[in-house]
């Protein structure tokens, strides 16, 4: 009959260890492609990685392998993620706490919810920037900082609002009954129960859309324009670090190509930084957390 | 009024919920609006079907995009899926906890790299690979970039979702199946087999078609190492085009031709339904594999 093994005792054996074998390959090889990446970008990243790179905007000429830096796409990343994580937290937690403490969790509601946060999660980000950018002309406005930040803000929306909500599925129910049994309101409870509980989930989540939302270029690419300079006001034009990378090894010059190595490596050190960040803070903020 | 603010805020918080639902509809009518100029005018099986990709004569033929997009998808899915699920079947039954835990950072940052990034240690490495290597022993001619060198980097970019998806999947098969399973005698591999493989078979397969609606869309990366060549590509050593990458490609010119911005948001709106139809099944079967193991 099917499924059921056979065959000498030597040979299962054998199949048993080839297969365990197999599977520990196909696990380092997932390592490795990890550890072959950020050696690449780091090691390539060297020749090219200088401080004035890091503080300076760019100068005349700089496409062609000229005087100056990217700080004008690491500042107007960090701006437009800053910006667009406030917003997508915005609607995120107030959408996560009402699926978790003023529905029940099988309610159509949240079922239908979560159904559609899951399906927004996988629109690829091009399609969004594609989007953004039907709004952008419908509401006559230009490609810019803000245009850029509620692209990225949509992008990182359901990412967060998912993160959330799954730690706050974890916030044990007897909690939210002691708050209810002491004559407080959801709304209460909501504020000093739930956000109190969940806060190192709900910390680690944004930093995880931030992450997101800093690395993405295809939704930046209609909204948020490109410039040389830093970025001053919600309406200019602002450029960011993936654009910039892209831009660089797009050109002809085996300096700026460099240069763009070296972009993604700062690009790749503020993602780690960032994950790295949540980790530690996330330990940090369970003091208030009842265990 | 305690009670007033919880009532406000009810009603505020209720109005959201229905947000992400909106959400997906404004993304499709928004670019059919604007594809109607186009969806007005040319006949939508000569759009989709057509490989004449000639802009200035006005003949937006989709074909060698959706054809680029479907190679470099199977392509990655063909080198991504097994490795994920190896490497899933891997951490859920052999890894000793340590492992196991240690390689919740390394997923999670795999698939928190940004796709540019991806993109450039494309270009550096994958590239010069496939062309001086894989395509001589091939015995072909090629540049490196390539439909293989976007499904290489394209594969490793859906190993975390695959594996991601795959792991909870094994996890909600019951401890107490594989002990019986191995107390009758059977090895680990069978015990994986035909218990932890037959009971998470759905899953795998949401895992599978996740991984591809991801590997679908994927714009900046695949852009960087395709080679973008508007025609429908005939080996994985060939060049291709897929439909993000036009999008992306063409955002700048598109407003001075006539039709041209339609034909690129008919693409997008291409993308959006493919990717939500896939999206929407490996969805769906998830919510059946949870209902079961309730």
């Amino acid at each position: 009959m099917n499924g059921i093994p056979n065959g000498h005792i030597g040979t299962r054996k054998r199949a048993d260890l080839f297969f365990r074998v197999l599977a520990t390959a196909s696990a380092a090889v997932v390592l490795l492609s990890l550890l072959l990446i950020l050696g690449t970008i780091l090691w390539k990243s060297v020749p090219a990685l200088s401080l004035s790179m890091l503080t300076q905007t760019p100068k005349g000429g700089f496409y062609l392998g000229k005087e100056g830096g990217i700080l004008n796409a690491i500042l107007g990343s960090l701006y437009l993620a800053v910006g667009a994580t406030a917003l997508a937290f915005l609607l995120s937690l107030p959408l996560a706490l009402y699926l978790n403490l003023y529905k029940g969790r099988a309610s159509k509601t949240a079922v239908w919810t979560r159904f559609f946060l899951d399906v927004l999660w996988g629109v690829p980000s091009i399609v969004y920037g594609a989007f953004g950018f039907v709004v952008m002309l419908a509401l006559g406005l230009r490609a810019s900082l803000l245009a850029g930040m509620l692209t990225v803000a949509l992008l990182e929306f359901p990412i967060m609002c998912r993160a959330i909500d799954e730690v706050m599925r974890l916030v044990p129910r007897e909690l939210k009954e002691a708050s209810d049994s002491l004559g407080a309101t959801r709304f209460e409870t909501a504020l000093k129960v739930m956000v109190r509980q969940a806060a190192p989930g709900i910390l680690t989540g944004v930093l995880l859309a931030f992450g997101r939302g800093i690395g993405d270029a295809a939704s930046v690419l209609f909204t948020a324009g490109f410039t040389d300079r830093v970025p001053t006001a919600l309406a200019d034009p602002a450029a960011t670090l993936p654009l910039a990378i892209f831009f660089q090894l797009g050109t002809p010059f085996p300096e700026v190509q460099q240069r763009a190595y070296a972009s993604a490596a700062v690009l790749t050190l503020i993602i780690l930084l960032i994950s790295l960040a949540g980790r530690a803070m996330s330990r940090k903020v369970t003091r208030h957390v009842v265990k | 009024m305690r009670l007033l603010k919880d009532a406000l805020a009810r009603r505020a918080m209720g109005l959201l919920s229905a947000l992400p639902g909106f959400l997906v509809l404004l993304i499709v009518v928004g670019l059919f609006l604007k594809s109607k100029a186009i969806l007005g005018v040319e006949p939508l099986s000569r759009l989709l079907f057509s490989s004449a990709w000639h802009p200035l004569k006005g003949q937006f033929g989709l074909l060698p995009f959706i054809t680029g997009t479907m190679w470099v998808t199977v392509t990655a899915l063909v080198l991504a899926v097994p490795v994920s699920i190896l490497a899933a079947i891997y951490l859920s039954e052999y890894a000793p906890r340590w492992i196991r835990e240690g390689a919740k950072p390394v997923v999670d940052l795999l698939a928190g790299l940004p796709s540019v990034v991806y993109g450039v240690w494309g270009v550096i490495l994958v590239v010069p690979f496939v062309g001086n290597v894989l395509a001589p022993l091939a015995g072909v001619y090629s540049s490196g970039y390539s439909i293989l060198a976007g499904g290489i980097v394209l594969a490793i970019m859906t190993f975390p979702t695959i594996i991601h998806v795959s792991l909870e999947v094994f996890a909600s098969v019951p401890r107490s199946l594989r002990d019986a399973s191995l107390s009758l005698g059977a090895t680990k591999w069978e015990t994986t087999r035909h218990v932890v493989l037959r009971k998470g078979a759905q899953g795998i397969l949401a895992a599978s078609v996740l991984g591809f609606s991801r590997a679908f869309g994927e714009t900046m990366a695949v852009l960087m190492v395709v080679g973008n060549v508007p025609a429908v590509p005939r080996s994985v050593f060939d060049p291709g085009y897929p439909l993000p990458a036009l999008i992306a490609n063409n955002y700048g010119e598109m407003m001075s031709i006539p039709r041209y911005d339609a034909a690129l948001m008919t693409a997008a709106l291409v993308l959006m339904l493919i990717v939500l139809f896939f999206n929407v099944l490996a969805r769906r079967i998830l919510v059946r594999v949870e209902k079961r193991v309730q």
